[in-house]
C-alpha cells in the first residue's frame, strides 16, 4: 500500500502539491434505463480547495447523490456512461483502474452515507468495521488498529468506546451509528470526505451534534468536505461555498455568505423560502416550490427550471443558460437568463441572514 | 422539517429497481409454454391411455423379449415382451395420480389451516403451528414407509398417506405467505368495513397467496413423484405387474447393461416431467414475485 | 440467552414426547401381525397367544407404551422380536454409517455450492450464472434412485472407479476402502443438497450485494473478494440455514433410500428390513431415535441462527 505514511496520531497536513484537491470538469454521468438515457449529472465543473467545505444542495432528483458517488467513482458499472474529468490529487478518477481506486477509497477519499441504519453490516462488530480499512491502508496490526478504533470512537463522542467496539450495530441508536460511520470514514484520515445527506434520517436534535463532530474533526485534520443535502439549513452555517444543483447541473455556486446575500437564481430563492428557520416567527408560512422536479430522462428545453419559474421568459424556455460569473464577484457563478435583481443594496430584503 | 421531498435521489441504478419491474405483466416466454404443453400432453395421455389404442401394458409376448426400439414397439419391449411405450404411459397414471392427488389433499387441508392460522393468530395459530413442528420433526419417509408397509400398497392408500404427510409442510409455506399479507393495510381496511372473516380470507388473502400456492404446488407434485419412485424402489409402491415409472426403473435396473432402454425411457419420462414441473413452478414464482426462501 | 435456550429446551422435550407417542401408536394402530412373521402363517392360535403374552403385546396399548417409554428413558431400547438383537446395538453399529454418509455429502455440497453461488452472484445473468442456474434446475429434477442407477453404471460397471452395491467396508476395518465405498452414495446425496443450497445462497447473495453496507465496504477500498467472504456471505446464509433445517429429514430419507439400494448397512437398511418383518419394537425405537436426531439437529441449527445473525438472540 502506498498510504503507509499517515500512521501517527497527530495527522500531518499534506500540502506538498498546491492547487485544488479536486478538479471536476464537465462531468457527465448518464444511466441507461428502460425509459431511455437518464442524465443524472449533466456537465458539472468545480474546484475544491484543501480544507474547504463545499455544500451541494438541491431537491431529490437534482443529481447531487449521483454527483457525489461519481466523484468517488463508486457507481454501479452496468448501464453507466461517464465523460469529463475528475482529478483528485492529480489522479484522474474516471480512468483509474479498480486497483488504483481501492488504494484511494477509505484512505484518501471516504464517504459518510445517508442512512446509518442500513450502512453498517448488521452481523459484523463495530470494531472490525472500523479496523478493517485501517489494517488495509495503514498496515497497522490488530492491536494498533483496535486501539485506534477506540480512539476514533472517543473522538466522535461515543461513550465507553472500549465496550462499544465489541457491540453489533443493532445495539446502537441511529445517532450513535452515524457517529460510527464518521469514525469509519475518518479512520485513515482521508483528504476528502463526501457526506451524502449525513443527517437526513436522524432526529433534529441529533443532526446538529453529528454535524458538529464532523466539523470538529475536519478542522483538526485539515480535510476537505463535500456536504450534500436537500436542506439549505444544514449547509448554510457549515460550508465555505455552496453549489445549488437542479436537473443534473450546477445552477448557482458561490461562497456561502455571498450566496445568501446576493442569490441570483430564482430556484435558489425558492429553496431558501421553503426552508424553515429558527429565526423566523413560527407563523411565517413556508412556500413550497410549485411543480415537480424535472424528469432527468426528458429534460425540458431551455433552462430546466423554467417550467416552474415565475420569472421565466421565452428565452428561458428555449435556450439553456450557461454558468457564468457574476459581474461584481468572480467567485459567484450562476446559470440564469433573468437573475434576481442582485444589487448589493437589494440583498438586505432577502431572508436567510442566518449564514452571516 | 422541510417540505422538499426527503427521499434520496431515486436513480434506478442506485436503488436497483426499474420501472418495468414494477409493472406486473405476465410475460413468461416460449420455454414456459413448451413445458406447459409437455405437462398437458403427459397428463392427457395418462388420463385417456385406454382410448389411445395402445397395446396391453401387462400382456407379455415371449416372441419379442428384450427388444430395442422398433416401429411396432417405439420404446422396445421388456424382459416379458411387454411394450415399454404402453407401460410408460400407463405408468404415468400411477405417478401422476399420487403426485397431484397427494398434493391436492395437502393443499386443501394444510393450505386452509395455514391461511386460518396466519389470519387469526392467537391460540389457533399456536396449536396448529406446534402440531406442524411435531409432524415435521417426524421423519416423513419413515412414517410413510411404515404405514404403507403395514396398511397396503393400493394407489389410493399411498396417495392419502403421502397427502397427509405433506400437510405440515404445505401449512408452513401457506402460513408464511399469508402472514406477509395478513397485516397489510388492505386487510385492516376490509376488517374496518365490517367484512366477515370468511370474506377476508377468500376475497382478500387468497388471491394474494395464490401465486405462492401455485408454484409450491407444482414443485411439491415433483417431490411427491420422486417419493413415489423411492417407495417403488423399496418395493412399497403399487405392486407388479401394474406399471409405475418408479417400479419400471426399479425392476429393470439389473438389466441395465444388456437392455438400457428398459431404464432409459421411464427415467426420461420422469425426469422430463419433473423438469417441466419445477421450471413452470419457478417461472411462475419469479414472474408473480414470490420470495424463493418462502418455498 | 439462558432464557432463550431454556424455552427451546422445554419445546424440545414436548416435541420429543409427542414424537414418541406418534411413533408408538403409528406402528401399533396399523394392521399386521408380528406372530405371523415370527411363527409363520400356519401355527396354532394357542402358540400365537403365548407369544403375544411373552412379547407383552396382549396388554392394553397405553400400558405397552408406558413400559416401552420407561425402558427407553433408562436407555433400554428393547430387543428385536425377530433377531433378538438389542435395538441399541443395531443403532450403535448402523447410525455412524448414516452420520458419515450425511456429513460427507454435506461437506461436498457446501464445498460446491458456496463458491459457485459466490461466483454466480458476482455477475448475475452472466455466463457462469446462467449455466449453473440451468444445471441446478436439471439436477433438481433427477431423483436419487435414477442418479444411483446412472452413477453405478458409469463409475462401477464401466469405469471401475468406485465399487458397486454391496461392497461396504466398515470404517474400523479399513478407513481408506470405507471412504472409497462411501463416495458414490455421498455424491448421490450431495446433488440434491447442492442445488438447493446453491439456489438459495445465490438469491440471497444477490439481494445482500444490493445493500448499503456493501457500498460502504467498497468505499473503504476493500477488495471484492474480502467483501464477498467477510461482509456478504454471513448475512446471506440465513435462508440456507433455514432450508438445511427443513431438509434434514429429507436428507435422512435420502440416505435411507441410498443405503437400501447400495446395501450399505446403515439405519435405513435396518429400518426397511424391520418394517418388512413387522418388527414392532425395532421400528418404533429406530423411528424414535431418528426423530430425536432430527430434532436435535434442528435445535443446533436454531442456535446457529443466533451465531450467524446476532440480532436474532435478542428477540
Amino acid at each position: 500500500m502506498t498510504m503507509a505514511s499517515e500512521r501517527s496520531e497527530n495527522f500531518p497536513i499534506h500540502d506538498e502539491n498546491p492547487g485544488p484537491l479536486l478538479k471536476v470538469r464537465d462531468l457527465r454521468t448518464t444511466f441507461t434505463t428502460p425509459r431511455g438515457k437518464l442524465n443524472a449529472v449533466d456537465g458539472v465543473s468545480f474546484d475544491l480547495a484543501r480544507g474547504e467545505t463545499l455544500g451541494i444542495v438541491g431537491e431529490s432528483g437534482s443529481g447531487k447523490t449521483v454527483l457525489s458517488r461519481s466523484i468517488m467513482s463508486l457507481l454501479p458499472r452496468s448501464g453507466l456512461e461517464q465523460s469529463g474529468s475528475i482529478e483528485f490529487e492529480g489522479i484522474e478518477m474516471l480512468s483509474a483502474t479498480p486497483d488504483v481506486l481501492r488504494t484511494l477509497w477509505g484512505a484518501k477519499i471516504s464517504m459518510v452515507f445517508q442512512d446509518p441504519m442500513t450502512s453498517l453490516n448488521p452481523v459484523v462488530r463495530i470494531g472490525r468495521q472500523i479496523t478493517e480499512s485501517l489494517r488495509l491502508h495503514t498496515g497497522m496490526d490488530k492491536t494498533e488498529a483496535n486501539a485506534m478504533a477506540v480512539s476514533l470512537l472517543t473522538q466522535v463522542g461515543i461513550p465507553s468506546p472500549e465496550q462499544r467496539v465489541r457491540n453489533y450495530p443493532h445495539q446502537l441508536s441511529g445517532g450513535m451509528r452515524q457517529r460510527v460511520m464518521i469514525a469509519i470514514a475518518l479512520a485513515c484520515s482521508p483528504r476528502l470526505v463526501l457526506a451524502d445527506e449525513p443527517t437526513t434520517s436522524l432526529d433534529v436534535t441529533v443532526q446538529a451534534q453529528i454535524l458538529d463532530v464532523l466539523a470538529k474533526l475536519q478542522e483538526e485534520r485539515h480535510m476537505s468536505v463535500i456536504l450534500v443535502s436537500h436542506d439549505l439549513g444544514v449547509v448554510a452555517t457549515r460550508t465555505d461555498r455552496i453549489a445549488v444543483m437542479y436537473g443534473g447541473r450546477i445552477v448557482e455556486i458561490a461562497p456561502t455568505d455571498r450566496l445568501f446575500r446576493a442569490m441570483a437564481m430564482p430556484y435558489t430563492k425558492a429553496l431558501v423560502a421553503s426552508t424553515p428557520r429558527l429565526s423566523q416567527p413560527s407563523h411565517v408560512r413556508l412556500t413550497a416550490i410549485e411543480g415537480r422536479p424535472p424528469d432527468l430522462v426528458h429534460l425540458p428545453k431551455g433552462c430546466a427550471f423554467s417550467p416552474r419559474c415565475s420569472y421565466a421568459t421565452d428565452k428561458c424556455h428555449s435556450e439553456v443558460p450557461p454558468l457564468t460569473a457574476s459581474r461584481d464577484n468572480a467567485s459567484h457563478l450562476f446559470a440564469c437568463w433573468n437573475p434576481l435583481p442582485s444589487t448589493p443594496v437589494a440583498i438586505t430584503t432577502t431572508p436567510g441572514s442566518s449564514a452571516s | 422539517m422541510s417540505n422538499i421531498p426527503t427521499a434520496a435521489d431515486s436513480i434506478p441504478a442506485l436503488t436497483g429497481s426499474s420501472d418495468i419491474a414494477k409493472k406486473k405483466r405476465f410475460d413468461v416466454g416460449l420455454v414456459f409454454w413448451i413445458f406447459t404443453l409437455w405437462i398437458a400432453i403427459t397428463v392427457l395421455a395418462a388420463i385417456f391411455a385406454s382410448l389411445l389404442g395402445l397395446q396391453d401394458p401387462n400382456q407379455g409376448n415371449y416372441d419379442i423379449l428384450n427388444q430395442g426400439p422398433t416401429t411396432a414397439h417405439w420404446f422396445g419391449t421388456d424382459d416379458l415382451g411387454r411394450d415399454i411405450f404402453s407401460r410408460v404411459i400407463y405408468g404415468a397414471r400411477v405417478s401422476l395420480t399420487v403426485g397431484f392427488g397427494a398434493l391436492t389433499i395437502g393443499m386443501i387441508i394444510g393450505g386452509t389451516l395455514g391461511m386460518i392460522a396466519a389470519y387469526r393468530r392467537g391460540p389457533v395459530d399456536i396449536i396448529v403451528s406446534s402440531a406442524s413442528y411435531v409432524m415435521l420433526a417426524f421423519p416423513a419417509l419413515v412414517a410413510v414407509i411404515a404405514i404403507v408397509a403395514f396398511w397396503g400398497h393400493e394407489i389410493w392408500k399411498i396417495t392419502i398417506i403421502i397427502g397427509v404427510a405433506s400437510i405440515p409442510l404445505v401449512f408452513r409455506v401457506v402460513r408464511a405467505a399469508t402472514l406477509s399479507y395478513a397485516t397489510r393495510d388492505f386487510v385492516t381496511a376490509a376488517k374496518s368495513q365490517g367484512a366477515t372473516d370468511w370474506r377476508i380470507i377468500t376475497k382478500e388473502l387468497f388471491p394474494n397467496v395464490l401465486p405462492a400456492i401455485i408454484s409450491f404446488y407444482l414443485i411439491g407434485v415433483a417431490s411427491v413423484i420422486i417419493l413415489e419412485g423411492a417407495l417403488a424402489f423399496l418395493g412399497l409402491s403399487v405392486q407388479p405387474p401394474t406399471a409405475s415409472w418408479g417400479n419400471m426403473i426399479s425392476e429393470s435396473r439389473t438389466y441395465l447393461s444388456q437392455n438400457p432402454w428398459l431404464v432409459l425411457f421411464p427415467s426420461l419420462a420422469m425426469v422430463f416431467f419433473l423438469v417441466a414441473l419445477n421450471l413452470i413452478g419457478d417461472i411462475l414464482r419469479s414472474t408473480l414475485d414470490v420470495q424463493e426462501s418462502q418455498l | 440467552m439462558t432464557r432463550f435456550v431454556l424455552r427451546r429446551l422445554i419445546a424440545l422435550i414436548a416435541i420429543l414426547f409427542c414424537i414418541s407417542v406418534g411413533a408408538f401408536f403409528l406402528i401399533h394402530l396399523l394392521p399386521g401381525d408380528p406372530t405371523v412373521t415370527i411363527l409363520g402363517p400356519n401355527d396354532t392360535p394357542e402358540n400365537r397367544n403365548a407369544l403375544l403374552k411373552e412379547l407383552g403385546l396382549n396388554l392394553p396399548l397405553w400400558q405397552q407404551y408406558l413400559t416401552w417409554i420407561w425402558n427407553v428413558l433408562q436407555g433400554n431400547l428393547g430387543q428385536s422380536f425377530i433377531t433378538h438383537q438389542s435395538v441399541s446395538k443395531i443403532i450403535s453399529s448402523a447410525f455412524p454409517i448414516d452420520l458419515e454418509l450425511i456429513i460427507l455429502s454435506q461437506i461436498m455440497a457446501l464445498g460446491f455450492s458456496i463458491p459457485l453461488a459466490i461466483a454466480s452472484a458476482r455477475r448475475p445473468n452472466g455466463l457462469l450464472d446462467r449455466a449453473s442456474t440451468t444445471t441446478s434446475f436439471g439436477m433438481l429434477a433427477i431423483p436419487p434412485f435414477i442418479l444411483i442407477v446412472v452413477l453405478v453404471l458409469l463409475f462401477s460397471i464401466h469405469l471401475h472407479i468406485f465399487p458397486g452395491p454391496g461392497s461396504y467396508v466398515p470404517f474400523q476395518q479399513d478407513p481408506i476402502s470405507n471412504l472409497h465405498t462411501m463416495i458414490l452414495p455421498a455424491i448421490v446425496l450431495m446433488v440434491g443438497s447442492t442445488t438447493i443450497y446453491f439456489r438459495l445462497l445465490r438469491a440471497d447473495l444477490i439481494a445482500t450485494l444490493q445493500q448499503d453496507f456493501i457500498t460502504v465496504a467498497r468505499s473503504k477500498g476493500l477488495s471484492d473478494r474480502y467483501i464477498m467472504w467477510r461482509h456478504a456471505l454471513r448475512p446471506s446464509s440465513l435462508s440456507l440455514l433455514a432450508s438445511a433445517g427443513l431438509n434434514i429429514s429429507g436428507l435422512v430419507a435420502g440416505a435411507f433410500v441410498v443405503e437400501y439400494l447400495l446395501a450399505i448397512p446403515g439405519l435405513g437398511f435396518e429400518l426397511v428390513n424391520s418394517i418388512q418383518q413387522v418388527d414392532y419394537l425395532s421400528v418404533q425405537s429406530i423411528t424414535l431415535f431418528v426423530a430425536v436426531v432430527i430434532v436435535l439437529i434442528n435445535f443446533i441449527i436454531d442456535f446457529l441462527f443466533t451465531v450467524v445473525d446476532p440480532r436474532i438472540a435478542r428477540e
